[in-house]
């Protein structure tokens, strides 16, 4: 038995290094979108260290001054430095799309394979309490929990995640409920497997491509959503730094100084197109039929 | 090929001649209808079916599509849950096993599936989908679990490295293979074997058959093997139940239901099954008319009756009860024969 145990082993393993490699190898624009997620990620942890000025600091003597000289990107209407404010609001904007998103993933998920899975009546009441939440408007669903809960982080957080868990529970649901008639299934089921064993590990797996779609899809819209909130008053609340925040009140000055739209809209875009190539490109990679 | 011998199959206590013993068996799937689901009827998918499979032994059952084998093949799994009927396994009713009871069982009792496609996942590396019974049942170590895939990999035809691929990069024969492996792993003593080969190509298929043979005489493993094709079931099968609407119309050795087909449906079926030039001025060629009825709205008396050649009028007025007619060989008697 000996010879065969090795000829299995030289079956390479995946570990994450190697798997690491993989993914920059094949995937190119995923390789550039991660690279852009980790840059992002490092300037907002490095926020405090690496901006040139206080976020918050007024400079009452140079108030809408242009990009360059001092203030690379430019300041505000309170002379507040853009550049700063930008690093720091991508502390903001990173934190609410990661936890919101991730958020969303895990409730949604379990809700939805289990209601997809289990069926019958379980079923029907969760989608039918869904169906009542996307009934509502988002941006209203998502001012009504917001002003009950009053402005702050957490709270912005919690009322995104009202918005998407329904959107992954329906996705994770409908899934589920494919994966659930193919014979593998019935395999696992005939061999002795219990509910929790045929979710999680044919379930999950099997819906993996289509959980980080709406994932990567989620992130862009729960940073634009964030943003919308702060326009509205009730998202992240002033003087912090958020993207959506600086974006909505420099729309006020955006004929003299359009630099105050235009770069929190860069950082923006930029953040959400990262998630979206690194989501897709996540998807292939994880693909086994897709050729190495 | 060769044989395991660090595995021994565990000791299994001398039962009676029969292993498998299906009684009485119905489904009816209902049809539902409207917002509320209001009850508008029900197919019959199985309807009152009895039969009995011995250790070591073949059965094959036969029949056209809808006829409701595959549901048959199911319940005696627990797939599907009877609306009446009792299957007992070694003894034991099925029906009423719960938590770790049905749990053994279930690692007693495998199944290969029809579709080589969707039976395995598409996530899972072959390794360890073959690997998942011993996981469930947590039988064996790291290291005993990898020796005995690579076991089980040699002894269906394939090679140790094929553990570490994904299905897709397989064929549909060796996708079977893959699946008849996953079904052996847990050393089951009877597999249902639903239609294995009909997504097969004819010249794979014979190679699935035979390797299930071989199988089962290495194994001593019982057969339940669901199939439409009667050549192929002649070739396997010791024993042979046909099936028309979801009841039994005859059952037989495979020698005697070839030989001397009593039932009227089984004529027809046998002369309709492709057949060497030698044996053609045997049998005339029984051309039935008409579609199989519908399962919710089974025809009255035989149910076969509508599309019999020699139905009588009292066909459609009693419905035949399987006789027995010889040691080896029973038949639903319908009027019209008997």
């Amino acid at each position: 038995m000996t010879d065969q145990a090795a000829v299995i082993d030289r079956i390479p393993a995946d570990t994450g290094w190697s798997e690491l490699r993989r993914f920059f190898k094949t995937q190119t624009v995923g390789a550039v979108s991660l690279t852009v997620i980790l840059l992002f990620i490092l300037v907002a942890v490095a926020a405090p260290l690496i901006a040139p000025y206080d976020p918050i600091s007024q400079d009452r003597a140079s108030f809408l001054t242009g990009p360059g000289g001092a203030h690379l990107l430019g300041t505000d209407d309170l002379g507040r430095d853009m550049l700063s404010r930008i690093m720091h609001g991508a502390q903001i904007s990173l934190y609410v799309g990661t936890l919101t998103v991730v958020l969303s993933l895990v409730i949604g998920s379990i809700i939805g394979v289990g209601a997809g899975y289990i069926g019958g009546a379980v079923d029907a009441t969760l989608q039918g309490i869904i169906d009542a939440v996307m009934s509502i408007p988002p941006l209203i669903l998502a001012l009504f929990v917001a002003s009950l809960l009053g402005p702050s982080i957490t709270n912005v957080i919690f009322a995104l995640s009202v918005l998407t868990v329904p959107r992954f529970a329906r996705m994770a649901r409908g899934e589920m409920q494919r994966i659930k008639s193919e014979d593998f299934v019935n395999a696992s089921v005939a061999l002795g497997a219990g509910r929790i064993r045929v979710m999680v590990r044919h379930g999950l797996p099997n819906m993996l491509p289509s959980l980080i779609v709406i994932s990567s899809l989620g992130y862009g819209q729960v940073i634009v959503a964030e943003a919308a909130l702060s326009f509205l008053g009730i998202g992240t609340p002033p003087p912090e730094p958020s993207w959506g925040l600086m974006l909505s009140q420099g729309t006020t000055y955006f004929q003299t100084a359009p630099w105050l739209v235009v770069f929190p809209g860069i950082a923006i875009s930029l953040a959400v197109l990262a998630f979206n190539l690194f989501g897709d490109a996540l998807r292939d990679f994880l693909d086994p039929k897709l050729v190495r | 090929m060769t044989a395991p011998t660090t595995h021994e199959r565990p000791a299994v206590p001398a039962a009676d001649s029969s292993l498998l013993e299906v009684s009485d068996l119905v489904k009816h799937f209902p049809v539902r209808r409207g917002l509320l689901g209001r009850r508008v009827g029900e197919v019959r998918a199985v309807d009152g079916v009895s039969f009995s499979v011995g250790r070591g032994e073949t059965l094959g059952l036969v029949g056209e599509s809808g006829c409701g084998k595959s549901t048959i093949g199911r319940m005696v799994l627990g797939l599907i849950r009877p609306t009446g009927g009792t299957v007992r396994y070694a003894g034991k009713d099925v029906l009423g096993l719960r938590g770790g009871d049905l749990k053994e069982h279930r690692r007693r009792l495998q199944i290969v599936f029809q579709d080589p496609f969707s039976s395995l996942d598409p996530r899972m590396k072959v390794g360890r989908i073959i690997a998942e019974g011993l996981d469930i049942h947590k039988i064996g170590t790291k290291e005993s679990r990898r020796d005995w895939v690579v076991d089980l990999l040699r002894q269906v035809g394939l090679a140790p490295r094929d553990a570490g691929r994904f299905p897709h990069q397989f064929s549909g024969g060796q996708r079977q293979r893959i699946s008849i492996a996953r079904a052996l792993a847990t050393n089951p003593d009877f597999l249902v074997c639903d239609e294995p080969v009909s997504a097969l190509d004819v010249s794979i298929q014979a190679q699935i058959i035979n390797l299930l043979r071989d199988l089962q005489r290495q194994r001593g493993l019982g057969y339940l093997f669901v199939s439409h094709d009667l050549n192929l079931v002649r070739y396997i099968a010791d024993r042979i139940c046909v099936m028309y609407l979801g009841e039994i119309v005859e059952v037989a050795t495979a020698e005697e239901l070839f030989t001397a087909p009593r039932h009227p449906y089984t004529k027809a079926l046998l002369s309709s099954a492709p057949q060497l030039r030698a044996d053609r001025s045997v049998r005339e060629r029984i051309q039935l008319t008409g579609e199989v009825p519908s399962a919710a709205k089974p025809p009255s008396g035989c149910r076969f009756h509508p599309r019999c050649p020699q139905a009588v009028p009292e066909s459609a007025k009693v419905r035949p009860r399987l006789t027995q007619i010889s040691p080896s060989h029973a038949v639903a008697a319908c009027p019209c024969f008997t």
